[in-house]
């Protein structure tokens, strides 16, 4: 009964001392003043208004990447109770008491801290020496540049610690592969490998490459699986659907809950709601929803309609028109119908309102009961306060003489009679009879005398024209585009028959009830769609550099600035842990062709297992490096220093490996051996110093004279600020 | 006779090498085929046969047999190292279900027919419509600078339009129509000569694709296939009837893949003849596809990642010695790198040779390119050499492809710097370009017959006042629009007064003091005075309100670029004599270089506009929407390029179902499973032949996704070849996969059959659709009256 009792309880732990002292250093070097400075410091101004309108729960839109970041940042700002009452608008403006700067920094500052680990370990799954892991667990922690970004309250950081723990569990994943499938441990190595992958994605779109390359190893390992006839097809089988499951159905779903998570937490309606759809902004509280709120659904003969056109770009407007008329003279020569402008108005206006009419009636008002407009259908638009109809013809529009001007008509007695039918087609109907509904449809309109379809150019018309949007009445439709789609936004069935009456109608705020709400996979994919496709104007920066700057270094970024003492914050690396990256780099890309060509001549310089070694280890690592820097040369937006950091840690990573190499392989002797670690040891020294000497600009303190700021410029290239007295 | 001879003598050597498939398919000689045919009839199973033996008296019975030299190798296609020495050949294989099939048939006759069918349907109806189609106004154009060697500038590279010129010029048409515009009426002028020249090249198409297919996968049947798709898709009998480079194009292209895979068979025998021919051909043709235009980059990918396969596997083979190694490195160097690029820098050499009369292209190059030019205001120049006070000029940057500085009666819009007049660069010949030097604190008249000459030299503080606006150069500590680090230039002030912020010091590079300054042979750098920053050309678009010209600023790092240097170009001054200079000539390497700068810049500037509907490479493969070549209205003779949808679709379907079956072979492959010989040789084919024209599709697809530039539903007719070729062989070994299941006679049944009904089913939908291809009168296809009436499957097609 009592059998246990006879046996002692004996708890062993294992301590890997190194892996301690590394967190230590790590934290230390990592969170050291974390509060200092109390400004803002460079992209915090860009993150901090997202924190603030996390705590808010505002709804925006961030085309830089997906939500992820943005919430652990939120975290963080959660934890320490921030209230999100900041303006965010300069970068070194001093934080308000109520702004918790250590712990919306704390998140990145741990997750940088916690890299050093990290790096270690992956070494030590890889098979390299402990010295080696040390090694490079070291380099990581004497990077400035990595010191910098995981100090402040930015993403990159976050990213490379999801990034490395990805590798990690893979590689732990792998190793327990040989002896141990289907164990609790391999399961969790797995799942964790698949998390960090989502997490690493989740923070930035950069995660994607990494993620790819992993995705690229697991099949390559998948594949000497399936080649592995010792293995039953069924069990071949389960390996592959635990991968598939793993590395593919779990990030999905992870990816898809932090949106979830994302589109919950924010309803309230805020500053981007003008990028979303009518349709996605009735979903948010306030905003939209407050104006249609009780809208009536279908659009019959007689509503009150303003027309939105569903591109949204240049900028979301609005179908317009007022009294001006077309000037009878372009500046080009060109002549124009000299009627009612009609243009595309990016603000509310009360010439925004137009309505529905039936052409074979008189009335302006909605019958009892109403008679809703349906696919297909023949109708007027009446523009609300001017009372005339919307009306194309054979006429050469103002900036786009391909196409077919839109005005209100007007009669001058003229031999150009009013052409003012349109057929209403909604394009995104059920069937054939759909009925047109506020919000939800979206419709062309296509005239039916010219079969032109009703079009926002995108140009904006000169002075004359107040600068609004240039409407068109497309000619050849070339397919769909959503320039070409309306849907009604606010909506009301008209009651007066009366002009006068009727501008009082129009102008008073429209009421009545129905809610939508969109389903959630609605919402996802319209939302990250406009994330995908949001397109900044994107200008040069006064630091934005290009990828070619990045392996030397040539460039810097300057962070922080204090007004008074001169205490500056770079973004600037350890120069000479780059230089070595590079060196590393191209001496594993020489020897590994070298061995290559040779093996393939059958003559093999070191044993099987150390070449395996070294595929492995500089595929992950090289590979890692070309993943996440190669592609920008393909980019087309403003780039930086700081998006080749997660580069360089594989990089990095890369040197204790070469290094082990050629002690192993390539000193046979031992003095040369001794040498090399004499080299080693001056080398590790050096790399400390430089650090040392960076550090000032690295943590902001201690502020430094104009001539130690001089002589810490070794680049010409390098803009470190120095006064002028 | 010879021939008698040959076929007496292969049945020895073939029976030596037993019915391999592969072995003997591949002869492109009707007589191999044959003697081999009849040598099948027996199907006697042959003693197996060490491999050195069967290669020694192979070679003994060619020579023996003295074969013509000449582009022929097929034969033994056996290479050397996927069969180590010593192994004995294989048994011969049972009889199969689709031999018979092929047995009777040829290789020349169908390919006689082939070419026959393909050239009269590119020929039919070739004069119709008789006016200009679509980008023929480009291209006709650009043909006919040609026959009057007038300067033009374009972003592709100039044989495509050079050879249509050559057959505009043979077929005696004069040069003299303008092109103006799609839909202007040919009138007398010959243009049959240019459509005729591409409708040829574009009809050799389908020969090229049976040979290629034929090749990879020794089967006639699978060959025909290809052939008949090529033939009977609207889309290319549309592109290829037209004054175009896509025809050009693509038959450099396949003549290169075909000469590739040509070459890839004499393996066998390197150092050959046949060898040696087919590979610099391949070099040839690369070149030749390169110099029509960029696209052909991707051909040439496709052939460098194939030769480096090759060699990686001769590096495997251990019997081969370093020095043959480097032999062969050194052979494919020199005809797929060395012999191209000579020949592509031919191209050019010709092209600059024939162009020598000013034309509208040549303000988008530099004042010494242009001096070379017949007619051009620099050619045999003559302007007052030394730049005074009171002169008026043209600023050229001395970047490549740099502009000439410019200003106009615009402002820079709001948030852009200060609200002044723009300043920028300019390619084209403008007043707007004109810039009087003045002194800096003096507005004087300096051309007053009263003032005596006055030089400029080097290092004077000067003003510059643009002659049409007469607001002085100006820059300031505004941000510059795109390039944020510089500073803004602007036009200031009014009638010539501005502020100090007006003042450049001018120097000449590598000059001392007080020296004059030379019209067109300085380089000159202006100082800003008050910053101390250099006027430059960063060489980036400015939007639209811009004009979409280029930006210039004040540079405030002072770095010795062209960017920052400019010349003199144009110089007026009446009160100095003009002297005749002459301009250094640029070096022919200089001019290339140039070219090409002008040619990316061009390229990367045709970006789509903001809410322009434009074609999306997706839409490419579902031929989603066709574009319009001529005609608009009902009464109008309408052409629209779209393919043929049933054999589009097919090559869509296709693609799924190769890699579905890729798949499944190389997973039961490496899972181990016991294939059989034909299944073997069948998977071969597959996995080889088929994953290299896979590999020639994405090349020539995926990169669309990543381009900027616009695109248009053309750009995928390369990549529309390979599919094509991909469907013959993926429907043929589907087929053959069938049929070996099956027993025999079913198993033939099931091939004939499956062959003919895809046959049969293209040639009906050609049938229905030909009318985009030939031509389209009345009404439109949503007409129930329409001869298109029921065809329009899909909405986004518009005919």
């Amino acid at each position: 009964m009592l059998g246990f009792l006879k046996q002692p309880v004996v708890v062993t732990a294992e301590i890997n001392m190194n892996l301690v002292a590394l967190t230590v250093m790590g934290l230390v070097n990592r969170l050291w003043a974390l509060s200092y400075p109390r400004a803002v410091v460079f992209d915090e101004v860009y993150y901090g208004q997202f924190v603030s309108l996390y705590m808010k729960r505002i709804f925006f839109v961030d085309d830089s990447g997906p939500p992820f970041g943005h919430m652990l940042l939120a975290f963080g700002g959660y934890l320490g109770g921030f209230d999100g009452n900041f303006l965010w608008n300069r970068i070194g403006a001093e934080y308000s008491m109520n702004v918790p700067v250590w712990s919306l920094r704390l998140l990145p500052a741990l997750t940088g801290a916690l890299c050093v680990p990290l790096a270690y370990q992956i070494l030590v799954e890889l098979h390299f020496s402990h010295c080696a892991a040390f090694g490079a667990a070291l380099l990581i922690l004497f990077e400035n540049s990595l010191i910098t970004q995981s100090r402040l309250m930015l993403l990159e950081s976050v990213l490379i610690f999801f990034i490395l723990l990805a590798i990690l569990s893979y590689l732990k994943f792998y190793n327990l592969q040989k002896c141990s499938p289907f164990t609790a441990g391999w399961w969790f190595w797995l799942l964790l490998t698949g998390v960090a992958c989502s997490c690493a994605v989740g923070v930035k779109y950069m995660g994607l490459f990494t993620y790819m390359l992993l995705l690229a190893i697991a099949g390559g390992h998948s594949w000497h699986l399936i080649g592995d006839q010792t293995l039953s097809n069924v069990s071949v089988l389960c390996h592959l659907l635990a991968r598939g499951l793993a590395l593919v159905v779990v990030p999905v779903a992870m990816y898809l809950s932090f949106f979830y998570v994302h589109l919950t937490v924010l309803y309230r309606s805020g500053p981007h709601d003008q990028i979303m759809t009518s349709a996605f902004q009735a979903s948010l509280e306030g905003g939209l929803a407050r104006i249609t709120q009780g809208q009536p659904l279908e659009v019959a003969y007689g509503s009150q309609i303003t027309l939105r056109n569903v591109l949204g770009k240049p900028v979301p407007c609005w179908l317009h028109s007022h009294k001006n008329t077309y000037p009878i003279r372009y500046e080009n020569g060109r002549g124009s119908s000299h009627q009612q402008q009609v243009t595309c108005y990016p603000f509310k206006d009360v010439n925004n309102w137009w309505i529905v009419k039936d052409p074979g009636m008189q009335q302006l008002v909605v019958s009892n009961p109403p008679r809703p407009v349906r696919h297909g259908h023949i109708v007027q638009l009446v523009h609300g306060i001017t009372t005339r109809y919307l009306n194309t013809h054979d006429v050469a529009a103002p900036l786009s003489p391909h196409s077919q001007e839109i005005s209100c008509y007007i009669d001058y007695n003229i031999s150009m009679p009013a052409q003012n039918l349109w057929r209403v087609e909604i394009v995104n109907r059920e069937s054939d009879t759909d009925v047109w509904k506020t919000i939800l449809s979206e419709v062309r309109f296509v005239h039916v005398n010219t079969s032109a379809v009703l079009k926002l150019s995108g140009a904006s018309l000169p002075e004359w024209g107040y600068r609004q949007l240039e409407i068109i009445g497309e000619k050849l439709s070339k397919g769909h585009h959503q320039s070409m789609l309306w849907n009604v936004e606010e909506h009301r069935y008209g009651k007066s028959q009366e002009q006068k009456e009727r501008e009082v109608e129009l102008h008073s705020p429209t009421q009545a009830d129905i809610s939508k709400n969109l389903s959630f996979m609605a919402r996802f994919t319209e939302l990250q769609w406009k994330i995908l496709t949001l397109k900044n104007e994107d200008t040069e920066h006064k630091y934005s550099s290009s990828p070619l700057d990045w392996i030397t270094m040539d460039t810097n970024i300057a962070y922080w600035f204090h007004p008074i003492s001169g205490a500056q914050i770079h973004l600037i690396g350890n120069i000479l842990t780059w230089a070595s990256a590079n060196v590393a780099t191209l001496v594993y890309v020489c020897l590994f062709l070298w061995y290559l060509l040779r093996r393939r001549r059958k003559i093999c310089d070191i044993p099987e297992d150390a070449w395996r070694l070294w595929v492995s280890a500089g595929g992950l690592c090289v590979g890692g490096w070309a993943v996440n820097y190669l592609p920008f040369f393909m980019m087309e937006k403003t780039l930086f220093l700081y998006h080749y950091l997660p580069a360089l840690t594989f990089q990095i990573l890369l040197i204790p490996v070469v290094l082990q190499h050629l002690t192993d392989h390539l000193c046979r002797s031992q003095l040369p051996k001794n040498m090399f670690s004499a080299l080693m040891v001056a080398w590790f020294s050096s790399i400390y110093l430089v650090y040392r000497t960076f550090s000032p600009l690295t943590y902001g303190e201690p502020t430094l004279s104009a001539a130690e700021l001089r002589s810490l410029r070794w680049k010409d290239s390098w803009d470190i600020l120095i006064r002028k007295h | 006779t010879l021939r008698r001879v040959r076929s007496v003598a292969f049945p020895t050597c073939l029976s030596l090498h037993p019915a391999t498939s592969r072995g003997d398919a591949l002869a492109p000689g009707a007589e191999n085929y044959n003697s081999h045919d009849a040598l099948r009839g027996n199907q006697t199973p042959l003693p197996a046969m060490p491999y050195g033996a069967d290669s020694l008296s192979l070679d003994a019975v060619r020579g023996g047999a003295r074969l013509p030299s000449g582009p022929r190798c097929g034969g033994l296609r056996q290479r050397r190292p996927r069969r180590p020495a010593g192994e004995p050949s294989r048994p011969s294989p049972p009889p199969r279900a689709w031999a018979p099939l092929e047995a009777p048939v040829g290789v020349w006759a169908p390919l006689a027919s082939i070419t026959l069918l393909s050239f009269a349907s590119r020929f039919y109806r070739l004069c119709e419509p008789p006016h200009v189609c679509w980008d023929e106004t480009h291209f006709g154009k650009m043909g006919s600078y040609y026959i009057n060697r007038t300067f033009f500038f374009d972003v592709h590279p100039p044989l495509g339009k050079m050879l249509i010129g050559l057959a505009g010029y043979l077929s005696g048409y004069n040069g003299t129509f303008p092109f103006q515009k799609p839909g202007d009426r040919y009138g007398h002028h010959n243009y049959i000569g240019m459509r005729g020249f591409c409708a040829f090249l574009g009809s050799c198409l389908v020969p090229f694709a049976y040979l290629i297919v034929l090749e990879l996968s020794k089967s006639l049947s699978a060959a025909l296939l290809a052939a008949s798709i090529l033939i009977f898709d609207t889309g290319c009998i549309t592109l290829s009837q037209y004054i175009l480079l896509d025809p050009i194009l693509m038959f450099f292209l396949m003549g290169a893949v075909l000469s590739m895979v040509k070459y890839n068979s004499c393996a066998v025998r390197p150092f050959s003849a046949p060898w040696w021919f087919w590979l610099s051909l391949t070099g040839v043709n690369l070149a030749g596809a390169i110099g029509v235009k960029f696209v052909g980059l991707f051909v040439v990918l496709l052939v460098g990642l194939n030769t480096v396969y090759d060699l990686w596997e001769l590096l495997g083979d251990l019997s081969l010695s370093l020095v043959t190694l480097g032999k062969h490195l050194l052979a494919r160097v020199f005809c797929l790198i060395l012999l191209p690029l000579v020949l592509y820098t031919a191209q050019f050499a010709v092209h600059f040779a024939v162009l020598n009369k000013s034309g509208p292209g040549d303000g988008f190059f530099s004042s010494a390119f242009q001096s070379r030019l017949i007619g051009n205001n620099l050619h045999n120049v003559s302007v007052p050499e030394h730049l005074a006070y009171g002169s008026v000029i043209t600023m050229k940057n001395l970047r490549m492809a740099g502009g000439y500085l410019h200003s106009h009666w615009h402002l820079y819009p709001e948030g852009v710097g200060a609200r002044q007049q723009q300043v920028t660069a300019y390619l084209h010949k403008d007043l707007n370009n004109l810039w009087v030097i003045k002194k800096h604190d003096s507005n004087t008249d300096h051309l007053d017959p009263s003032c005596s000459v006055e030089f400029v030299r080097h290092g004077d503080v000067i003003r510059l006042e643009h002659k049409e606006t007469s607001r002085n150069l100006h820059s300031h500590q505004h941000e510059a629009p795109m390039t944020r680090k510089h500073f803004q230039v602007t036009g200031y002030g009014i009638n010539g007064t501005g502020d100090a912020n007006d003042f450049w010091r001018i120097e000449v590079v590598g000059r001392k003091s007080g020296k004059r300054i030379k019209v067109l042979r300085s380089q000159i750098r202006l100082t800003h005075l008050a910053t101390g920053c250099i006027l430059g050309s960063s060489g980036k678009t400015l939007p639209k309100w811009g004009w979409e010209q280029v930006e210039v600023t004040c540079t405030p790092y002072v770095k010795e670029t062209p960017n920052a240097l400019w010349n003199v170009e144009d110089h007026i001054n009446p009160k100095l004599p003009n002297i005749s200079l002459d301009v250094l000539k640029p070096s022919f390497p200089e001019i290339l270089l140039e070219s090409h700068m002008v040619m990316i810049r061009g390229n990367s500037g045709l970006k789509p506009k903001e809410n322009e509907v434009t074609s999306k490479p997706w839409h490419w493969p579902i031929n989603y929407q066709g574009l319009r070549f001529s005609g608009v209205n009902e009464t109008d003779y309408r052409v629209y390029l779209l393919g043929n949808p049933v054999v589009w679709w097919l090559n869509l379907v296709t693609i799924g179902l190769y890699l579905l079956m890729a798949t499944c072979t190389i997973v039961a492959i490496k899972r181990g499973a016991q294939l059989t010989v034909e299944f073997k040789e069948l998977s071969e084919v597959l996995l080889h032949s088929g994953g290299k024209i896979m590999l020639g599709w994405l090349l020539h697809y995926l990169p669309f996704f990543m381009m900027g530039r616009v695109l248009y539903f053309h750009h995928y007719f390369p990549a529309m070849l390979f599919s094509s070729m991909l469907t013959g062989i993926t429907w043929d070994t589907l087929l053959k996969f069938c049929a070996g299941c099956l027993s025999c006679s079913m198993g033939k049944r099931v091939y004939t059959y499956g062959m003919l009904a895809l046959m049969l089913l293209i040639v009906y939908s050609f049938y229905l659709f030909h009318p985009l291809s030939y031509g389209m009168v009345g009404p439109m296809a949503s007409d129930p009256n329409s001869p298109m009436a029921g065809l329009r499957w899909l909405e986004s097609w518009e005919f």
